[in-house]
């Protein structure tokens, strides 16, 4: 097969279809698909509490469409770390400036920001509230990026990939570095890496293990299947498959390291805060001179005072303190990143500075997976000849970008993050299992191992390994119907419930526990189902047009699958 | 006489006692922390302060009242403790042994309380007043906030970077048409000629090689 060699990597191929500038940006661009905002703040949490095409390109979607929202977050935080101080760090003041806010009063500054300033949230699912336009402006420029970035399809993402998947890694080091200056950081890895083993027996771990690994994986969602068809046909997939899969969990544990050593800092902090509050109760209250008692004798005086005053030390109401209770306090997801880490930034010096590269980097992390979201959209409309050859790809990306950007603007009403954990929860977790569950099955017993091996032969110009073999025939299938089981039965154990911010519950500033109306749990249901349910639907379409192709006698039916959607690459290596 | 005085001094001296006293009507409790604020600056709080303090709260009365009645002789302190905390109550020198009404005084010490704080180098939350509330400062905010700002920014970069990449976009697919319609013309009248799956024009013809083997010395064939 000859190629022209003079040819400017802009002048696509002879069938018209884009290419990679080189390898890196391709391995870049898996790893970045796969190292999401997932291995930051959802990886160590799991550390702390234990230890189809259509489908797919509705998979996708639903993704794109949340996921951005999400990054609209972390731009609007961007945008207010420029100032001095941080607003999250102080409180505003009442009407009559006696006092502070009383929301922000009675929980903290950082959660006020959030749910008061940021989201502007609703106490009930039920109450959509207004849009809030400050939220619409950071969506729309969230989605400008992308659209900028995606404007040709992997031309453009080529380039940006360099920077949106080496820029997190660089942060993380210079956390890693701040994070183990600072005090209580040995606390939180020891806390870290200390095992316990009892946590095994639950099996709750090995599925939240699994599920993880699954979702970090960023597999099924066709984004993968979309970049790696614009490598040249004769390439090691093999060797680019274990690159990403060993990068994506390597990111994973050296992301928890900076996290936790983070997280130990902001629970030593807590915990002195505690200790220095009751220390001035107690000096306040016996009128003893300052600095008597101080965090080290704390608990001697305590037990002196105790057995010689024990009804003016009852009156106190001293809270108890205690580190391992702080380590404890476990978040993960949104709550990670915009309660704990923005508290912990405001203590460090130069919070500004932290505070800016913290979301840049998120914002990296959650751009250069949207690439492969919106590739996962991009690249099946063009393979299914939906749209016109001629049509440019500027005009395509700009209208999906347009679209996903009117239809996200409902997550920016009041009750719009409420909206988006139940697209987090349902779209972005079982149908994946199901894609994925039937690819496998589908290149498995349907198109045949042997032909699979053949063709993987021809590309890596080795012979398949036995390894995969053994886990694709067997091992594979297996896991993911134990997992999807075991994640359904689970999520049915009790009917689904949510967690609302409301200011006038008695237990605030604690969450309040809340059952989904049932309109809403049909949504979530619905969700769910419709992606899985396109793999059949699609089959069945495919099975009809053949049957109705084979009746008309001078007609040969295509070679390829039938079967899988629109998942198949159509560029078939055999001639 | 002696000891119509001594008996007057100490009718004053309990009438004090009477009226300062932890808890007393018009007292107010106040609470100092020194060395929180000054750390290692911290001075000892001594007689000297106490009067200080008293100088400051006559003057505070003076001062929200107007009329220059209220003498430090007025002020009384007392329970000092080590904390350091005590108690004050201000009297009323025109009515005999009665104290200056505590709405009073609360308004004189809100009005001056900055002048207060200052003398001694603390601030509201190091120099308490117990039940005295203070008006507390709002933060500085600018006419424009930051972040509209810092969004115009991001944005006008944004847009200059998606019109760059539409316009040379489309000048190349300009590009890009002409040279195709040209190099059509020029495929309908030559054949391209391949050798070995290349086309002949990409080969450098006059770089080809001459075979020695072949074209031996001109010589040996008869020149014509």
């Amino acid at each position: 097969m000859s190629q022209d060699l003079s040819a400017t990597p802009e002048t696509p191929k002879e069938d018209g279809r884009p290419e990679w500038d080189n390898k890196f940006q391709y391995i870049l661009s898996c790893i970045g698909f796969a190292v999401g905002l997932g291995n930051v703040w959802r990886f160590p949490y799991l550390c702390q509490i234990h230890g189809g095409g259509v489908g797919s390109w509705m998979v996708s979607i639903l993704v794109s469409l949340y996921y951005n929202t999400v990054l609209t977050w972390v731009m609007w935080y961007f945008i207010n770390s420029f100032q001095e101080p941080l607003p999250w760090s102080v409180c505003p003041l009442n009407e009559n400036r006696t006092g502070f806010n009383e929301e922000c009063y009675e929980s903290t500054a950082v959660n006020y920001f959030w749910y008061r300033k940021t989201l502007n949230i609703t106490p009930d699912i039920a109450e959509s509230g207004t849009f809030q336009w400050w939220l619409i402006l950071c969506l729309a420029a969230c989605w400008a990026i992308v659209y900028l970035c995606t404007i040709r399809g992997i031309e453009t993402t080529g380039k940006a990939i360099y920077v949106t998947a080496i820029f997190p890694y660089l942060v993380l080091t210079i956390f890693l570095i701040q994070g183990l200056t600072l005090p209580g950081a040995t606390e939180g890895l020891i806390y870290l890496f200390t095992p316990n083993l009892n946590t095994l027996k639950n099996p709750r771990v090995w599925l939240d293990a699994a599920t993880q690994i699954f979702f970090s994986l960023s597999l099924a969602f066709g984004g993968l299947i979309a970049f790696a068809s614009y490598n040249p046909t004769k390439n090691d997939c093999e060797k680019d498959a274990v690159t990403v899969a060993i990068v994506n969990s390597m990111t994973s544990l050296y992301a928890s390291i900076p996290v936790f050593s983070v997280l130990g800092f902001k629970a030593t902090t807590a915990y002195w805060d505690c200790l220095d509050r009751n220390i001035i109760s107690i000096i306040n209250e016996f009128d003893l001179p300052e600095e008597s008692i101080m965090r080290q004798n704390y608990t001697s005086w305590i037990s002196f005072l105790n057995s010689s005053y024990p009804e003016k030390i009852g009156g106190l109401n001293l809270k108890s303190c205690d580190l391992q209770e702080f380590l404890d306090q476990s978040v993960s997801g949104t709550g990670l990143a915009f309660i704990v880490f923005t508290q912990a930034i405001i203590l460090m010096p130069g919070s500004q500075a932290w505070a800016i590269l913290f979301f840049i980097m998120l914002f990296s992390l959650g751009l250069s997976s949207m690439f492969g979201n919106i590739e996962g959209v991009f690249t099946p409309l063009l393979e299914l000849q939906i749209i016109p050859k001629s049509a440019p790809k500027e005009l395509l990306s700009g209208i999906i970008c347009l679209i996903s950007f009117l239809i996200a603007l409902c997550f920016t009403l009041r009750s719009g993050s409420y909206w988006i954990d139940i697209f987090d929860r349902y779209a972005g977790s079982v149908p994946l299992l199901v894609i994925a569950f039937f690819e496998v099955i589908g290149v498995v017993y349907i198109y045949k191992i042997k032909r699979f091996s053949e063709d993987v032969e021809w590309m890596t110009g080795r012979k398949l390994n036995l390894f995969w073999q053994i886990t694709w025939r067997f091992i594979s299938p297996l896991l993911l119907l134990i997992v999807f089981m075991a994640f359904v039965t689970l999520q049915m154990q009790k009917p689904p419930s949510y967690t609302a911010w409301n200011p006038k519950y008695e237990g605030f500033p604690m969450k309040e526990e809340k059952v989904y109306p049932p309109w809403v749990q049909a949504i979530c249901v619905l969700l769910a189902a419709l992606p899985c349910v396109c793999v059949p639907l699609v089959a069945l379409f495919h099975l009809i047009k053949q049957k109705r192709r084979n009746k008309s006698p001078s007609f040969v039916p295509p070679e390829g699958f039938s079967c899988q959607g629109a998942n198949s690459n159509s560029s078939h290596p055999k001639e | 006489m002696l000891r119509a005085l001594l008996l007057l001094v100490s009718v004053v001296a309990i009438a004090h006692a009477e009226l300062c006293k932890p808890d007393a009507q018009n007292a107010f409790k106040v609470r100092i922390s020194i060395k929180t604020a000054l750390g290692d600056n911290a001075y000892a709080w001594d007689a000297n302060e106490e009067y200080l303090f008293r100088a400051m709260v006559a003057f505070a009365m003076r001062r929200y009242s107007s009329k220059s009645t209220t003498q430090i002789s007025n002020v009384l302190l007392c329970n000092v403790t080590d904390r350091v905390s005590f108690w004050f109550v201000v009297t009323d020198s025109s009515k005999n042994v009665t104290t200056v009404p505590g709405s009073e005084v609360e308004a004189a010490i809100r009005m001056n309380r900055n002048r207060i704080n200052n003398a001694f180098l603390l601030s509201d939350k190091t120099l308490q007043f117990l039940k005295i509330t203070s008006t507390l400062s709002p933060p500085v905010e600018p006419s424009t906030p930051v972040w509209i700002i810092v969004f115009g920014v991001v944005l006008c970069l944004i847009v200059a970077g998606i019109v760059f990449l539409i316009v040379s976009g489309i000048q190349k697919h300009k590009k890009k048409n002409k040279e195709s319609t040209e190099r059509e013309n020029l495929e309908e009248k030559v054949e391209v000629t391949l050798e070995n799956g290349i086309p002949c024009e990409a080969l450098d013809l006059k770089a080809g090689h001459i075979n020695g083997v072949f074209a031996a010395e001109d010589e040996r064939f008869t020149s014509l």
